[in-house]
């Protein structure tokens, strides 16, 4: 391990945990402008984790101490995996520990302790949305996995860094397969993050909410860290799809320097994807809960059609 | 050469977006996206059959890509546009098997035709043989969206996306058909889709409905 | 040579050692305390010493030994290779843990005098170890049916209830079904020789026609008894019926007896392996995984959902086994070795997690006696025992990080991706799909599992009852304690599990997995090459850690927000109550809407206007219908017809006996 290496993987860390919240606000200023209304301030989010933080959490009497420990799970499962996705650089300590299919693993350990802790409450809407959200995950879990497996198959190999290194200081080459991967990978994230065609990140109609209604019963502190995992849930997602599909402008691994260079390489990216997740959720709108799992399943088979183009005899 | 790679590449690639259209096209329910969908694919075609004329250097694949791009992205699609408006239908919730079993067929069918096209491609010297496998796999997946819908212009799209991988099977195996038979296809098409929409709205009168299970009752008279 | 002998003769040791628990258990018949607190602690005693000497024979040249058992001139042969030592150590491992949880589970009145039980016990202990010892098919048959018939009569301990009889009856049947084909593969495997040790079977050459057939024979009669689609029927009869100890002993370990056997008919027995029988082990695998994983995630009888869960695992267990085949039928050994050590590092953490599962569910069915989830709820409160260590087992169980589960499912995904180099081309475009299904399986398994745990542990309790549930005993503690040391070891230090399973993979086909991977350092698990995939688990738990840590520690610093009780909020709703939290078929209803073809379903709604409105839904397996029912019946229309010969008349009997004889008369002079 070099210094170089842990300076790069500290500053990862360090640069999602403080620009998920500002993606998060990026994309509700960029919606609000697309629905013509007034936008609310891009540091919203940063003012209300502050006020969060500040308020006094009340926990429901029976809360079991999983409860209490899910928010501090979720927090630390989405930190750590915006550690192991590339974003600045390749050259990460951490890649070595944990793959793409870890990966995917750590994101449905937060998911299933999330789901746990709504249960725990043992309230109708808690269990509802723990249902959901498992309904949702057990689809959209395997479609992200096949969308790694689509690069996998590309770069002979699951780890992240790996692709990244392969896909962006390579020869230049289209992929077929990459095209069907990139729309699945599209409707996965939209449903991982409760994006409207899923869900409604700003509903108030209860028996609408699928993330609202797990953390219904939570307030304060426990809510803060929720609420920045959220976050940094989105920011690792829209990493992933940057590593994977436009993986230009990372630092390698010889060049040390570049990392910085590769911040506003970053930002850049992540304000234009933040800008067409704000596009994609204005013109369409929420289906019904029962078309979810067929828009999932959309996704989960067109990541496995991208697989077999790989295949494509000839190509 | 670098530059010849990247087109024969973008080749593959709309040979795959034709492909993800085609699923696009087997999980839609509703009739305008649906038009869309095919409009899209249509201009896919065209793209795909302009870089094999550029590439391959054949003229008249340049006129048969204008000849698609008249009839399939402008024409066809109007003419739908205005069928669906004049019957009053935007939607169609209706399909016979449920959309995710549609799917799984579809993939099935999708690895069929990949084999199916593997002695081919071996054959062919073509430089687009490889998405040969491809082309079959969206004639495959129209003819399975004609099959599992209900209604009447699902159908008609069905038909004509399918025409979309027949032409598209033929540019990249051989460089595309005689001048004389691609003019006749679109001449058929176009009188198809006039005859299809006369006989659409006498299912309407007939019927009230657009829903071809209707036609069932027609037979023991 | 005696010298040489060392770990079987200690093993052999040990296994006299059960019987002779199980013989005390017997002189003790109902002096229960006896029974439970120092003969079944001795039996875990026993078990961890077979163990730690299973563990050693791995890495030993392969002895052999005869017993001068059984029928003169058919003595017992057995040996001891570093598979039979794997899955020994698999079987013991796991029954430790089982037995010291068992001295504190058996209850007095319940069935079966406890001591009559512990000899049952430990019968079916020796009889499971000394299957994977036999060497020659008599041993394995006599062993495999003591191995049935003892389960049997652990199924049926409470025979007094009927349900338990009939799921017994039905386990026998499906049990005995299979062993005829075991027995006709063993026939076909010696190739008229007449010779019967698996010494001389392993010399045949058989030709693809036979051996195929011994193949699918062997994969009937195991299929049978690991639960095969479509001969699973009856597993989730039997395994919720037995009591917990047992259930986890059949579910965790009888269960891979069973695949043992198919691994050693297919790549020790047969020297030849076929391309076609990998996508039969595939196909079926698949099917069954899948086919267990979506009955799980809708049951409402917690031992059933485990049941199922089990079936899950076994088709996952096929899959890894099937993929070797493939791999080893076009000569692609490296690939075979890391599918194979896919499949024996499930059938490890298999054993580990189910067992703790089952346990989990005893300790909960003791305290509340309840197995219904739509009584139970918000055990956590009351057993926060049994609840955090049956979350250990749920989270290995839907393969999560950093846990036992999760490690063979990468295995087997990386075997997935490292396929493209498969000689034909449609089996290489058949994988990705396979691929795709494990994926949704594993998936699933979790959805299943949030479910288990939820719907029994947290929440609400739904039954006042439940307020008295009291929290596990100390045995029992430490019976489960081992199986969760078991599944976190097996989580985190992969890389020494490998290096026991390289030893088997290097007798099934030659290539040990562990040379590749020692190479990496002890805590880096990369199957092939670092740049191609690894895999870190304690680096990865230990960051995890850290990163939760710092929450807690920046929460503790920054903020010092209060924190206070009081009731849920639950949207400002006041008339919320405990009936109304999602029961178990409320959490399983997405699926049976989705998977609806899977089912065959009776729906019962209650009309708007009912007074008193009830709601009923049955949910049954289709292969009852198709396969096994039509099969009653024709033996019943059969049994009818011969029963016409049933006279009542002594004289007519004696007609029948006196055709009989004057027909062999005939025959004879012919």
């Amino acid at each position: 391990m070099s210094w170089s290496g842990l300076f790069s993987q500290l500053l990862e860390i360090a640069v999602a945990l403080l620009l998920a919240p500002l993606l998060t606000g990026w994309v509700n200023q960029c919606r609000a402008w697309l629905q013509n209304k007034s936008a609310p301030s891009l540091m919203l989010q940063y003012r209300m984790l502050r006020k969060l933080f500040h308020k006094e959490s009340v926990v429901a009497e029976h809360a079991s101490p999983l409860f209490r420990a899910a928010p501090y799970i979720v927090f630390g499962c989405m930190a750590l995996a915006s550690g192991i996705i590339p974003t600045l650089s390749t050259d990460l300590p951490l890649s070595p520990a944990a793959d793409a299919i870890a990966l995917v693993g750590l994101f449905a350990f937060a998911r299933v302790f999330i789901s746990l802790a709504a249960m725990d409450i043992g309230t109708a809407f808690g269990t509802m949305g723990a249902r959901r959200e498992m309904l949702i995950g057990f689809l959209a879990e395997p479609a992200l996995l096949m969308v790694l497996f689509s690069a996998s198959l590309i770069t002979q190999s699951t780890s992240l860094t790996g692709i990244v290194e392969t896909l962006a200081h390579g020869k230049f080459t289209i992929y077929p397969s990459m095209a069907f991967a990139g729309v699945a990978f599209t409707l996965v994230s939209l449903a991982e993050n409760a994006r409207v065609p899923v869900d409604n990140p700003s509903t108030h109609l209860e028996l609408t909410m699928i993330h609202e209604a797990l953390i219904l019963e939570y307030s304060g502190r426990h809510l803060a860290l929720i609420e920045w995992a959220g976050s940094l849930k989105m920011f690792a997602y829209s990493c992933i799809g940057l590593a994977l599909f436009f993986p230009w402008g990372m630092a390698e691994v010889d060049a040390p320097g570049a990392t910085i260079l590769a911040l506003p390489v970053l930002v850049f990216k992540l304000a234009i994807g933040g800008a067409l997740l704000a596009l994609i959720e204005t013109v369409s709108a929420k289906m019904r809960i029962f078309r979810v799992p067929e828009f999932l399943a959309t996704a989960f088979m067109l990541a496995v059609i991208g697989m077999l183009v790989h295949f494509l005899p000839g190509a | 050469m670098m530059m010849q790679a990247y087109l024969i590449q973008s080749i593959n690639l709309f040979a795959s977006a034709l492909l993800l259209l085609s699923f696009a096209m087997l999980s839609q329910r509703r009739i305008l996206t649906l038009i869309h969908l095919f409009t899209l694919q249509g201009a896919a075609l065209v793209a795909a059959t302009v870089v094999v004329a550029y590439v391959t250097d054949q003229h008249h694949l340049y006129y048969s890509a204008a000849i698609t791009l008249v009839t399939k992205v402008f024409v066809i699609p109007l003419l739908l546009h205005r069928l669906i408006d004049r019957l009053n239908i935007k939607w169609d919730v209706e399909t016979l098997i449920n959309i995710p079993t549609t799917m799984l067929i579809g993939i099935l069918l999708v690895v069929f035709a990949f084999n199916l096209a593997l002695p081919i491609v071996k054959l062919s010297s073509s430089i687009a043989h490889s998405t040969l496998g491809i082309a079959l796999a969206c004639v495959l997946l129209s003819f399975m969206m004609m099959i599992t819908r209900a209604k009447a212009v699902p159908q008609v799209i069905g038909f004509l996306s399918m025409e979309n991988g027949l032409f598209f099977a033929a540019t990249a195996a051989t460089y595309g058909m005689p001048m004389v038979v691609e003019f006749g296809i679109a001449f058929d098409v176009l009188v198809g889709v006039f005859i299809l929409g006369v006989f659409m709205f006498q299912i309407r009168e007939q019927f009230d409905s657009l829903d071809i299970r209707h036609l069932e009752k027609l037979k023991d008279d | 040579m005696s010298t040489d002998l060392i770990h079987l003769d200690w093993i052999l040791l040990l296994i006299a050692a059960w019987l002779g628990i199980g013989a005390f258990g017997i002189l003790a018949l109902r002096r229960f305390r006896f029974v439970a607190h120092v003969l079944f602690p001795l039996g875990g005693l026993v078990c961890l010493g077979v163990f730690f000497v299973a563990l050693q024979a791995i890495f030993a040249a392969p002895e052999t030994a005869v017993l001068p058992l059984g029928l003169p001139g058919l003595p017992f042969h057995l040996r001891l290779d570093a598979l039979a030592a794997f899955f020994i150590a698999v079987i013991s491992g796991a029954s430790a843990g089982v037995s010291i949880f068992a001295a504190g589970y058996f209850r007095k009145g319940e069935g079966t005098p406890p001591g009559l039980l512990c000899l049952q016990y430990h019968i079916f202990l020796a009889s499971m170890v000394l299957v994977v010892l036999a060497d020659d098919a008599y041993a394995f048959m006599v062993m495999w049916e003591t191995m049935a018939l003892s389960s049997f009569f652990l199924v049926t301990s409470n025979h007094r209830i009927a349900a338990i009889r009939s799921a017994g009856y039905l386990y026998l049947l499906v049990a005995h079904v299979g062993a005829i084909g075991i027995l006709l593969c063993f026939g076909v495997l010696q190739a008229n020789t007449g010779d019967y040790t698996f010494a001389n079977m392993r010399g045949q050459h058989l030709s693809p026609f036979w051996a195929s057939a011994a193949f699918l024979l062997a994969l009937f009669g195991f299929g049978a008894k690991a639960g095969i689609v479509p001969l699973h029927i009856w597993l989730p009869e039997a395994h919720p019926a037995a009591p917990s100890p047992v259930s986890a002993l059949m579910s965790g370990v009888m269960l891979k007896t069973a695949i043992y056997g198919l691994l050693r008919v297919s790549f020790d027995l047969l020297q030849v392996q076929l391309w076609w029988w990998g996508v039969v082990l595939l196909a079926l695998g698949l099917v069954t995984a899948l086919f267990g994983v979506v009955f799980s995630a809708v049951q409402t009888d917690m031992k059933r959902l485990l049941a199922y869960s089990s079936i899950e695992n076994i088709g996952l267990l096929c899959v890894g086994m099937g993929l070797g085949v493939l791999f080893r039928a076009y000569h692609m050994d490296a690939l075979a070795a890391l599918a194979l050590t896919a499949c024996l590092y499930h059938v490890a953490s298999h054993a580990f997690f189910k067992s703790l599962l089952f346990l989990g569910t005893g300790s909960v069915l003791h305290a509340t006696g309840e197995r219904n989830l739509g009584r139970l709820g918000g055990l956590m409160r009351y057993m926060p025992w049994v609840a955090w260590v049956t979350l250990v087992g749920v989270l290995a169980s839907s393969g999560l990080p950093p846990f036992g589960g999760f490690i063979s499912e990468w295995l087997l995904l990386q075997s997935f991706l490292f396929t493209p180099g498969l000689p034909d081309p449609f089996l290489n475009m058949l994988i990705p799909i396979v691929a795709a299904v494990v994926a949704l399986v594993a998936a699933l398994a979790g959805f299943a599992m949030v479910k288990f745990f939820g719907v029994i542990f947290l929440g609400q309790p739904r039954e006042d009852k439940l307020a008295q549930a009291h929290d596990a005993a100390w045995w029992e503690r430490a019976g489960m304690l081992w199986l969760v040391a078991g599944c976190v070891v097996l989580g985190l230090f992969p890389v020494h599990i490998i290096e026991y399973i390289g030893r088997v993979t290097q007798i099934l086909i030659g290539q040990n997995l562990a040379d590749t991977v020692r190479t990496h350092g002890w805590f880096l698990l990369a199957p092939m090459s670092v740049a191609r995939a690894s895999y870190a688990p304690l680096v990865f738990l230990v960051v995890g850690a850290a990163s939760f840590y710092l929450a807690v520690i920046m929460v503790r610093l920054l903020y010092r927000g209060q924190s206070r009780r009081a009731p849920p909020w639950d949207c400002g709703y006041p008339a919320g109550n405990a009936r109304m939290q999602d029961t178990a078929e409320g959490f399983g209803q997405p699926i049976r809407r989705m998977f609806e073809p899977f089912f065959r379903m009776e729906i019962k709604h209650p009309s708007p206007f009912d007074e008193k409105p009830s709601y009923r839904i049955s949910l049954d397996d289709h292969f009852w219908h198709w396969i096994y029912l039509p099969i009653a019946r024709a033996t019943e229309a059969v049994s009818k017809q011969v029963g016409r010969l049933q006279q009542g008349r002594i004289a007519v009997y004696l007609l029948y006996s006196f055709v009989t004889l004057i027909a062999m008369l005939v025959l004879v002079r012919l």
